[in-house]
């Protein structure tokens, strides 16, 4: 039981990480493949997050109050990720615009169908 | 045959990262890093947002690598779908209750994100988060009263001029202190609004960038679907 209260955060970033790269691999459809690039970032994130985490600790800004010279979590994680969900929103902006070419140029979002594609 | 090749792969991948995530505790200090700016960041910087004392001063220049990065992503969006651009079909209007709620509404938000970028260096928040509230109040635009544009100059200018100020002030720090992103304005009093020398300017800069940039993407994507 400890196990699982230790390790759950990661074990969940890291299911979400496998089930998008799963996706990537398996999936023919580009917008399925578009949606587990999603999903790969999320897990990405949640594990950045996770191991930044410090048990009872509370969000790095200090406030005034006296709950300020308690333990706070490390906020170098947490910088990171803020920069990074906004990147992933621009990026899976350009991927479905990537995406709407290919269907205007090709007629379909099928992989299997599109010429020059090996995998 | 496929799938079979991807799990062996991905249960490689799996235990590989199970090995080496379990010497990785979960809920213990690991680096000193983060303690030390939680210990020294509001004395050195005057934010008491230690996370926004991160992103804009300690970390400031990969902040300026990820800005351009995001803006690297916007041009990109334009530039890929504004190959072969074909007229705007005729909209049909939204109707009343929508129109009146989309008015109501946009100023609200639009103050409410600014709120959360001015703020930055005091409450939970900053320039991207401000900058994506800012970018919501668009798409409500586009959404309820379908008509409307934003003007194309406008938000170039307005992404321009915050990557601009970001650029500056850092070069100001430069030439005044000997090193890029220097604090030169006297930090004040902490918890105050007007604390923390540069950092609430280059968050409001960001703040814009981030907001004129990701309604740009949702201009560029809707002109696209009509």
């Amino acid at each position: 039981m400890s196990f699982l209260e230790n390790y759950a955060f990661y074990i969940g970033a890291f299911g979400l990480i496998l089930i998008g790269l799963y996706v990537i691999l398996v999936k023919h459809n580009l917008i399925k493949v578009i949606i587990g690039l999603a999903v790969l970032d999320t897990g990405v994130n949640l594990f950045l997050i996770s191991v930044g985490y410090i048990t009872e600790g509370t969000a790095p800004i200090f406030s005034g109050s006296e709950t300020d010279g308690q333990q706070m979590v490390d906020p170098v994680p947490q910088a990171l990720v803020l920069t990074a969900i906004v990147i992933g929103v621009a990026v899976l902006a350009l991927a479905l615009s990537l995406a709407i070419r290919l269907y205007h140029h090709y007629g379909t979002l099928n992989l299997r169908e599109i010429r020059e594609q090996k995998w | 045959m496929r799938k079979t090749i991807s799990i062996i792969l991905l249960s490689i991948v799996a235990v590989g990262m199970s090995l080496s995530l379990a010497k990785v505790p979960f809920g213990q200090p690991k680096t000193k890093v983060g303690q030390r700016y939680i210990d020294k960041g509001v004395e050195e910087t005057g934010a008491v947002n230690i996370v926004t004392s991160v992103v804009v001063s300690y970390r400031g220049f990969d902040t300026l690598g990820e800005v351009t990065v995001l803006f690297i992503a916007a041009t990109g969006l334009g530039a890929v779908l504004k190959i072969g651009k074909r007229e705007a079909a005729a909209i049909e209007p939204a109707s009343f209750v929508l129109r009146t709620g989309c008015r109501v509404l946009f100023p609200l938000i639009l103050v409410f994100g600014s709120y959360i970028f001015i703020h930055g260096h005091l409450t939970p928040g900053g320039g991207f988060q401000g900058g994506a509230i800012v970018a919501s109040a668009f798409v409500l635009i586009y959404l309820g009263c379908r008509e409307r544009r934003i003007s194309e100059t406008a938000s170039t200018t307005l992404e321009s001029l915050g990557g601009l100020v970001f650029v500056v002030a850092g070069l100001i720090g430069l030439a005044v202190g000997g090193y890029f992103l220097l604090n030169f304005v006297p930090k004040g009093q902490p918890y105050s609004l007007l604390s923390a020398g540069i950092i609430p300017v280059i968050y409001i800069a960001i703040g814009f960038k981030v907001g004129s940039e990701l309604a740009g993407i949702i201009d560029n994507l809707i002109e696209e679907s009509t």
